[in-house]
């Protein structure tokens, strides 16, 4: 019998986690540091209580399975579930992502159709562009004066950059030979853009979309760090506080499956939009 | 002010006429003394308020006539006749506590009514020196004057101060020097704020890498990475002081960097710090996780200095003064439970949950109680490690602004007693002392002694020019 590749795959996959789980479990410990009839001083020092120590992947997954099993609990304002933190998250990267494509999209439109405006804002966006979220913060706070929205902020200050690039660009590659199509048509300038342009440059603006995406998604874990209060970034300073790093790792890769699933959702978006030639 | 209408109405000799706006000499001048025997607290101004308005209205209001009086039958006889048909004592305690209950906000729901707000924002950064703020929220003493809080965890100071500013936090856990700096406008944005109380009086520690066990002498630290919490915190001060006596000059011969609290324990581990002096429990968690080792608690530099503080804006203070006074009656009664060793145990246990400090009860147990592993084999038993103290000493102040213009934090000249008695609310944090039934000093100001050098808050100037080490 022969595999297919998908098979081949699937299987390799499921070989590397398990090969992943057992090197992990012998390379980590958990913690304890097995000594008995302890004097005060060692009482005191913790020998009898657990250290802090890199989780191995099965204390990881005991405590994704406990913390899964009760997402949305709220034991005051500064101990909420994974759930309802990953929901903030998630909450403020849209209100900023959706900010910025209402700009990008319709600004990076108008920039393409004009290459000498195009030439000209280009030293702004390249210098704007690599800025970090975190140079961005305290200049938010100091402006805006709310923590929530200036997360918010930077969000939207981060992800702007590539959608407006690439919305431009896209518009300025669409092919001459469509727009002279549209010209012996007589078309007008508004009905071409949206007839023709738009159309044609559709699959460089969700590329544009799917990495501002992502990047939304680093600013907020970065962003909350900083200021704290709610969301994931919040929930992994909080457990780094304690030096837990079963909690930290287990965040990391809730971080991990949240940001393949928004990029996911834009990328299934974008199939509805995609054109053969 | 015209305050000689305080004065004792069984007193011949006293001129009870002054009232409001008076504009006589004695009520102005420096130059004559102020009256003898005023009431010093609010209890005593009452008490003498209701004396006077009782044997002012027998005789219809007229001063001479009561003291021709007095005069002819004695002040012991009058006040003797007239205690016979007046339950004096009943009717004061009786006008004291209505005053109480009003200033507290009350623990009835009547008296929680008149509050301008009783759902508010305090932040703090998940430290001991917090405890009162933390502590009133799981053992009830918001509650307990009628204030339904949200303690919010924070990240670091600089973001306190910012949601401070931003009024996101109607009040919030701030270092001692913090308010000084923000109402000078030293790296913020000028707002006036006040400190009406203290939160804890020492409890911190010089804290080192356990490779450093050898080098127990500040003199071999040349070169030396230290973390201090904030800019602006008796942590940096007493560090640049302490090294300062050792020779060391604390902006050439170390490093400091600013790293927040939570983050010190993992950057020592990793190597990028070679000690700090930060707040507990990260200087106990290091010992416990085997990292570090405490070289000193820092009461042994200055014993009995201030840390952290309750502090608000003026202009909360102002807009809500039921609410601000039922909030400050809270963390005064709570910082004088925090400050009662028996109570520390449950404290420990109160405050070491996720939504507090989330750290290992026993390392907040040992920070609290005193007795603890030391990282070099030793169990200490000091029960002073960190105590609560409320009253914000004027003197204390000035001490933090002379540091402040010591070290270049502050440029121009500043009056230091005036910014003092601006932001550091001693008279009022006393008055509230003692409404509340606890001891509080009778003065604003007394010297300190710092690493057996003496300060005399009265000069300031000749303290920061008396040090050889100085920005």
């Amino acid at each position: 019998m022969t595999m297919t590749d998908t098979r081949k795959s699937i299987l390799l996959s499921i070989g590397l986690l398990f090969l992943f789980v057992f090197i992990g479990e012998l390379v980590t410990g958990d913690g304890s540091r097995h000594k008995k009839n302890l004097t005060e001083y060692e009482t005191l020092m913790g020998l009898g209580e657990k250290q802090a120590h890199v989780p191995g992947p099965i204390e990881v997954a005991k405590l994704a399975v406990k913390e899964l099993r009760h997402p949305f609990y709220d034991n005051g304002p500064n101990d909420k579930g994974i759930g309802t933190q990953l929901f903030f998250s998630i909450l403020r990267v849209m209100a900023g992502y959706l900010l910025s494509v209402i700009i990008a999209v319709p600004l990076g439109f108008l920039i393409g159709m004009s290459p000498v405006f195009y030439k000209a804002l280009q030293p702004y966006i390249q210098i704007l562009k690599p800025i970090s979220p975190l140079a961005w913060m305290p200049l938010a706070l100091f402006v805006i004066k709310d923590s929530i929205l200036s997360s918010v902020f930077v969000i939207f200050i981060c992800s702007i950059w590539p959608m407006l690039i690439n919305t431009a660009f896209g518009v300025m590659s669409v092919k001459s030979d469509f727009l002279n199509v549209g010209k012996t048509l007589e078309m007008n300038n508004v009905k071409m853009a949206f007839t023709i342009i738009l159309p044609a440059a559709l699959p460089t603006i969700f590329t544009g979309l799917r990495i501002s995406m992502g990047i939304s998604w680093l600013v907020i874990v970065a962003a909350e760090m900083l200021v704290g209060g709610t969301g994931i970034g919040y929930y992994v300073w909080n457990e780094w506080n304690n030096l837990d790093l079963a909690s930290v790792v287990f965040s990391i890769l809730m971080i991990g499956i949240v940001g393949m699933a928004l990029d996911a959702m834009i990328a299934y978006i974008s199939k509805y939009f995609d054109y053969q030639e | 002010m015209p305050v000689n209408s305080l004065d004792d109405p069984f007193n011949e000799n006293s001129d009870l006429s002054h009232g409001a706006g008076c504009s006589c000499k004695s009520c102005h001048s420096k130059d004559v003394g102020m009256v003898e025997n005023l009431p010093s607290s609010d209890e005593d101004i009452v008490n003498r308020f209701v004396e006077t308005s009782i044997v002012k209205s027998i005789f219809n209001g007229n001063d001479m006539q009561r003291r021709n009086f007095i005069k002819t039958v004695g002040a012991g006889t009058f006040r003797a006749a007239l205690l016979s048909i007046i339950p004096l004592g009943a009717l004061q305690a009786c006008v004291n506590d209505t005053k109480k209950k009003v200033e507290n906000g009350g623990a009835t729901n009547a008296a929680a009514s008149k509050l301008e707000k009783t759902t508010l924002n305090i932040g703090f950064v998940p430290i001991t020196c917090a405890t009162p703020i933390i502590m009133s929220k799981p053992l009830g003493f918001y509650e307990k004057y009628g204030l339904d809080v949200n303690v919010i965890k924070t990240a670091g100071w600089a973001v306190a101060r910012d949601k401070s500013l931003n009024k996101e936090y109607d009040a919030s856990h701030m270092l001692t020097p913090m308010p000084l700096a923000m109402t000078m406008g030293a790296g913020s944005t000028s707002a006036n704020y006040i400190m009406p109380a203290v939160e804890n009086i020492n409890g911190q520690a010089i804290c080192l890498h356990n490779k450093h066990k050898n080098k127990r002498d500040p003199k071999m630290w040349k070169g030396f990475k230290f973390g201090v919490p904030f800019e602006y915190s008796m942590h940096n001060f007493l560090l640049r002081y302490y090294v300062a006596e050792f020779g060391l000059d604390p902006d050439k011969d170390i490093q400091i960097r600013v790293v927040p609290p939570p983050e010190m324990v993992a950057n020592l581990k990793a190597g990028n710090l070679d000690g700090y002096l930060s707040p507990d429990p990260f200087n106990q968690r290091a010992v416990y996780e085997g990292v570090g080792f405490l070289h000193m608690l820092t009461k042994e530099i200055w014993e009995g200095h201030p840390c952290c503080a309750f502090a608000c804006s003026e202009a909360f203070a102002k807009k809500h003064p039921n609410t601000y006074a039922a909030l400050f009656s809270a963390i005064i009664d709570a910082t004088n439970y925090s400050s009662k060793h028996e109570n520390r145990s449950t404290i420990s246990e109160a405050i070491a949950p996720k939504n507090y400090l989330n750290q290992p009860a026993s390392v907040i147990k040992q920070v609290l109680t005193g007795k603890y592993a030391d990282g070099l084999g030793n169990v200490l038993n000091e029960p002073n490690r960190i105590g609560f103290d409320p009253f914000p000493w004027h003197s204390m102040g000035v001490w933090i602004l002379t540091q402040m213009k010591r070290w270049g934090y502050v440029k121009k000249d500043i009056d230091y007693k005036k910014i003092a008695e601006q932001v550091y609310l001693a008279a009022e944090c006393g008055a509230k002392m003692k409404a509340l039934g606890y001891d509080a000093p009778s003065t604003t100001y007394k010297k300190h002694i710092i690493m057996g050098k003496e300060f005399d808050p009265n000069h300031p100037e000749d303290y920061v020019n008396s040090f050889a080490i100085k920005a």
